[in-house]
Formats: structure tokens, C-alpha cells, sequence
């Protein structure tokens, strides 16, 4: 009954910075839950401390119905949760399936077995091509799927995606977006962080959005667009008033012809 | 999943003819006769040890990329070790070398506990600062002979006492020994489990501890492994100049070699601190013997500049430049194939999905 992952109360400050004040949601499983919310916003801090880079000042976390909050990253990883960062950290030196490889060792410690879970992540993201590439010599958009990839080889049951669309070129928003769907179909829950809203809303079951480190808003996707405090947190209240006066909703300057209509 | 389509990553198993085949030159070496002269088979059996010693560094220094200044407290260990027990115990020098060994570890582990925590360069400074301290502590004990070290008394020759007097041959098959055992070990570690966690943690120690690794626990696993390793080489250096004194082997000096023969040689690759300490060692060893009416040191100041030379134009050291040697052209080809393949991949995909 118990949702899979469980945000409780979660306060994290840095000296007198509170990034993110009295944060709870739950995240059920099988689903994408989007976190979204303006820079700044404390979404990257709320993913710190659910995979364990962070301990909470205040509040707990707790994944299948045991409490997180507190373990180190490797324990938290270990227990099936893995992320992805958003300013991408391919370990450079090695080959991609290298990569790979290292996070599938975490469950499988013959080499010859994690090679073969590797290789399968490296073509669930399209990398098949790249396997024996230097990690640091990819473009971008790969280097975003490597993060997916690596993650994958842990076999998590909850993946947090930080911010893995942003950056990219269309067609590799996409690509991406199709190989999300892919993996939520696979039955990996997945948390992302975005701040593309046409990305994550016709894909997102839920969503949550944080706003100066406060929970503004939680629901459908269809919601969240008309709610009026987050269209406010986003755009600011001058605007609002003018599109209000308008009578017309929506983020008609983000540009893209698809985004609001799931 | 089409086979075919993973060819191209291919399986990076360690060959295991060409080690055999290295393994049985050197040791058929002595029997063909090439290495009668006793010098030569001293640079030989110089050779050996310090491409183990090296390598030994490489496992914590080149692997995990945990810069060590502090081996020749490990190698010293293990020489005291072994001169340790065969001077004042009067018993063969196996048990004071697996001592010095389990020492060694004791040390290493108590220096990374509190340093592998912190971020930076704190794990090198200790690892300098403890070289001074051992100096002075072995300088002041008069348990292993205090600055005067320890000579050894004569003994037979054999495997027993690990001593030979005549020829050098057993010493080269010691050395030879302690080469395979090093080489082999981190032969295996590299393309283990193991070996990748540590590559893992060289290169991105976050990352690492996302994908589940016990960042800390590796690198003191390595440190201690890198440490054992270092006093077996220790030991047989004791062994090799039937004597032991401070300056000989806790000196920074000692320690910069560990450290200079792999980083020349190629750092964090297998066969580096080989190729390193077979281009340094009879440099080292026929400048001091020919050239030495030049005045002491004369090695140094050429090994000092090959290594600003290294670092200036092939940081990753000779195994770099023999890398280059073997594929720029492949390697442009390759790279323009894979690109074009990726892009008719994708187009692909999407025109099937729009």
C-alpha cells in the first residue's frame, strides 16, 4: 500500500540557506513523477538527499518502507535506488562500455556477466556504437544517455534523472523522452527533475513542483498547467495578470507547438 | 539482441600467450647463457624488482589514483622484516618478509583511514610526512641496529637463506618470482571487479559511489594490497644487498622511484612500470658506472630531465607514445565510420517513430 519512495518533512539547509523547507510527496511505483520548479528552486538539493549525497537537516526518506535518509550513496544505491547527474560526470578515461560496466559489477561480480548486463543498457540507450569509445570524447547528448545507462546497470528499482533532457537538441529530446517512456514500460519508477516543461508533461503521471524550496503544487500534469501559483512561480505575477487580462493560459513563449496538449 | 551488433565492443580479456611467452623469456634468460656477466645480470635482476616495485605503486597510484609518497616506508618495512629475522632471530628471511608484509598493510591502513575521507591532496602530504617519520624512528631503534642497520652474517647459499654469493642467478630468479606474482595479480585486478572500481574511483569518485562503490573501502583495500606488495620487494632488496640501513631504504628518494619509474613507464596501465624501469634501471645503473668521474647523481639529473621531458610532451608516459605509435590513422577511420553509422541509427529510429 505504501507508496515506493516517501518524501517526509524533508528540511535541508546549508548554514542558514534553507533549500528545501518541509518538502513531502510520495512517488508510487511504476509511475514518473516530474519535479519541477524555477533555478533555484531546490530540486537538485531534494535529489541529493534522497540518493544519499546529502543528509536532511530534518525529516526522512523512506524507499520501499525503510528509512534512507542518513545512508551514504553507495548503501542507497545498493538498495536500488540510482541517479544520474546533471552536469555530466563520465568517468573519461575509461571506454563507455567501461562505464557501463562499473555499475553493473554492483550486483554481478564476474566480469564476463556484467559485460553482458552492460552491453544490453548500452543498447536500451543507443550506444551501441560508441561501446568502446573513451568516455569523454562523446557529444553531449550521448554523454547524457552514458548516465542513463551507467544507472541502468545497477538494475534500479527507482531511477532519478536530473535533468537529463535539458541541453540536448530536439531530436535528441525525442529520442530521450521515447527511451524514458521505454524504461517506465520496463517497470522502473522514475523520478526526474526537468525545468522543460513541454518535455515532462505529456510524459509525468504526477508532478511535483517546488518553488524557493516549498512545495507548491502536486497532481496531473493537466492541473499543474492551470494552477494559478505555479504559472505565477514560473512567470512571475506581473505577467499573470497580463495574460489573465488576455484570458489565454499557457507558456506560448516556451515555442514548442505540442507541449500542452497530452 | 543481434549478436553481430556487439562485436564492436569486444571482449577485453587479458591475453594470456603473449604474459606466458614474456614470462618463459625471462626465465630461460639465465639457462641460454646471455646473462653470465655479473653485471648485466645485476642491471637484470635491478630491472625486475623495480618494475614490481612500481607496479606495486600502481595499484593505489596509477589504479585508484591515490598519489603515494610514502612506499619506502612499506619497502622498508619489509626489508627490516627480513633482515629482521634472519640477523637477530637466525631463521630464513620468509617469516620477517610476511610479517613485514602484514606490517606494511597495518601502516598503510592506518594512514588511509583518516585520509581517504578527505578530498584532495591530504592522503599525499601524509604519505610524505610518515617517510620522514619511520626515517627517524629506525635511525633511533637500536632493536634493528639504529642508524648502522643491520648486516647480515654468512650464510649457505639457497632458496633457504635466499642468499647466493657467487652468481647471481637465484637472485634473478627471486626477482623474477616476485614479478610474476606482482604482474600477475594486477593483471587480474585490472579486468576484475575489482581493478574497474578503483579506475572508477580514479576517475570520478562521485560517480563511483552513485553506481554503489565503497569509495573509502577500495582504496584501503588497494592501499593495504599496494603496501604487502611493496614489503615483499623490500624484503628481497635486503635479501639482494645483505644489508639494511635507514638511509637506504626509507628516503624519499626511495620513494620518488616508485613513483618517477611508473609515471615514465605509463601510469595505471599494465606493462608501464616494466617499460619504465627497463628504460631507467640501466640508465640508472651504466651512468653510474661509466660516467661516474662526473661526480655523484649524474643518473638523477638525466632522469630528472627525461622525466620533464615526459611530462612536458606524453604525460601518460611511454605506454602513450607507444599507443600513438600503433594507431592514428586507425583511429581516424574508425572515429568518422562510427559517427556516420550513429547518425543513420538514429535517423532510422525516428523516422520510424514521426
Amino acid at each position: 500500500m505504501s507508496a515506493l519512495l516517501e518524501i517526509r518533512n524533508v528540511t535541508m539547509k546549508f548554514g542558514e540557506l534553507v533549500a528545501d523547507r518541509d518538502v513531502s510527496f510520495n512517488v508510487e511505483a511504476g509511475t514518473i513523477c516530474g519535479l519541477i520548479g524555477p533555478n533555484g528552486a531546490g530540486k537538485t538539493t531534494l535529489f541529493n538527499c534522497i540518493a544519499g549525497y546529502y543528509k536532511p537537516s530534518k525529516g526522512e526518506i523512506f524507499f520501499k518502507g525503510n528509512r534512507i535518509s542518513g545512508l551514504p550513496p553507495h548503501e542507497i544505491t545498493k538498495l536500488g535506488i540510482a541517479r544520474t547527474f546533471q552536469v555530466v560526470k563520465p568517468l573519461k578515461e575509461m571506454s563507455v562500455l567501461d562505464n557501463i560496466m562499473v555499475g553493473a559489477f554492483l550486483h554481478h561480480s564476474r566480469a564476463s556477466e556484467a559485460r553482458k548486463i552492460a552491453q544490453y543498457c548500452l543498447s536500451l540507450c543507443f550506444l551501441e556504437d560508441f561501446g568502446d569509445k573513451p568516455a569523454g570524447e562523446l557529444p553531449i547528448g550521448s554523454k547524457k544517455r552514458l548516465e542513463i545507462a551507467r544507472a541502468l546497470a545497477t538494475e534500479p528499482s527507482l531511477l532519478l534523472l536530473d535533468e537529463s533532457i535539458s541541453g540536448l537538441t530536439s531530436t535528441e529530446i525525442h529520442e530521450m523522452l521515447e527511451m524514458i517512456r521505454r524504461l517506465r514500460d520496463k517497470g522502473i519508477t522514475i523520478l526526474m527533475v526537468e525545468h522543460i516543461m513541454e518535455a515532462i508533461m505529456p510524459l509525468a503521471n504526477t508532478i511535483v513542483v517546488l518553488s524557493h524550496g516549498e512545495k507548491i503544487a502536486e497532481g496531473q500534469p493537466q492541473s499543474i498547467v492551470h494552477n494559478q501559483e505555479v504559472i505565477t512561480a514560473y512567470l512571475g505575477e506581473k505577467f499573470v495578470k497580463k495574460m489573465n487580462m488576455q484570458n489565454q493560459i499557457m507558456l506560448t513563449d516556451a515555442g514548442d507547438k505540442k507541449g500542452d496538449t497530452p | 539482441m543481434q549478436k553481430s551488433e556487439y562485436q564492436d565492443c569486444r571482449q577485453k580479456k587479458p591475453r594470456f600467450i603473449p604474459w606466458l611467452a614474456l614470462v618463459l623469456a625471462l626465465a630461460l634468460l639465465p639457462i641460454i647463457g646471455i646473462i653470465k656477466g655479473n653485471f648485466l645480470s645485476h642491471v637484470l635482476v635491478m630491472i625486475l624488482l623495480n618494475a614490481s616495485m612500481a607496479q606495486a605503486w600502481n595499484i593505489i597510484g596509477g589504479y585508484a589514483g591515490q598519489i603515494s609518497f610514502g612506499h619506502s616506508v612499506f619497502f622498508g618495512i619489509g626489508a627490516y622484516g627480513a633482515a629482521y629475522a634472519v640477523t637477530t632471530l637466525k631463521i630464513t628471511p620468509y617469516p620477517g618478509m610476511i610479517v613485514g608484509a602484514l606490517i606494511a598493510c597495518v601502516v598503510a591502513l592506518i594512514i588511509g583511514y583518516p585520509t581517504f575521507r578527505l578530498k584532495g591532496h591530504y592522503f599525499a602530504i601524509a604519505t610524505f610526512a610518515i617517510v620522514e617519520v619511520f626515517n627517524r624512528l629506525f635511525m633511533i631503534w637500536d632493536t634493528v641496529g639504529g642508524a648502522i642497520g643491520l648486516d647480515y652474517p654468512i650464510l649457505k647459499d639457497g632458496w633457504r637463506n635466499f642468499t647466493w654469493s657467487r652468481t647471481k642467478v637465484g637472485y634473478y630468479y627471486g626477482a623474477l618470482i616476485l614479478f610474476v606474482l606482482i604482474f600477475s595479480i594486477v593483471r587480474t585486478m585490472e579486468h576484475a571487479k575489482f581493478g574497474y572500481y578503483l579506475k572508477a574511483i580514479r576517475e570520478g569518485q562521485e560517480t563511483a559511489e552513485s553506481l554503489g562503490v565503497n569509495s573509502r573501502r577500495y582504496k584501503l583495500l588497494a592501499m593495504a594490497l599496494s603496501a604487502a606488495m611493496a614489503a615483499f620487494c623490500g624484503a628481497f632488496f635486503a635479501q639482494y644487498n645483505y644489508r639494511v640501513d635507514p638511509s637506504m631504504v626509507l628516503s624519499l628518494d626511495m620513494s620518488m622511484k616508485f613513483v618517477l619509474i611508473t609515471i615514465l613507464g605509463g601510469i595505471g596501465t599494465l606493462w608501464g612500470p616494466l617499460l619504465g624501469a627497463a628504460i631507467l634501471i640501466p640508465l640508472q645503473e651504466y651512468t653510474r658506472a661509466y660516467l661516474a668521474r662526473l661526480g655523484p647523481g649524474i643518473d638523477l639529473i638525466i632522469f630528472g630531465i627525461i622525466i620533464i621531458l615526459m611530462m612536458e610532451f606524453q604525460p601518460r608516459g611511454l605506454m602513450g607514445i607507444l599507443e600513438n605509435l600503433r594507431k592514428p590513422s586507425h583511429a581516424l577511420v574508425k572515429r568518422s565510420n562510427t559517427n556516420s553509422v550513429q547518425n543513420n541509427r538514429l535517423k532510422g529510429h525516428l523516422g520510424g517513430k514521426q
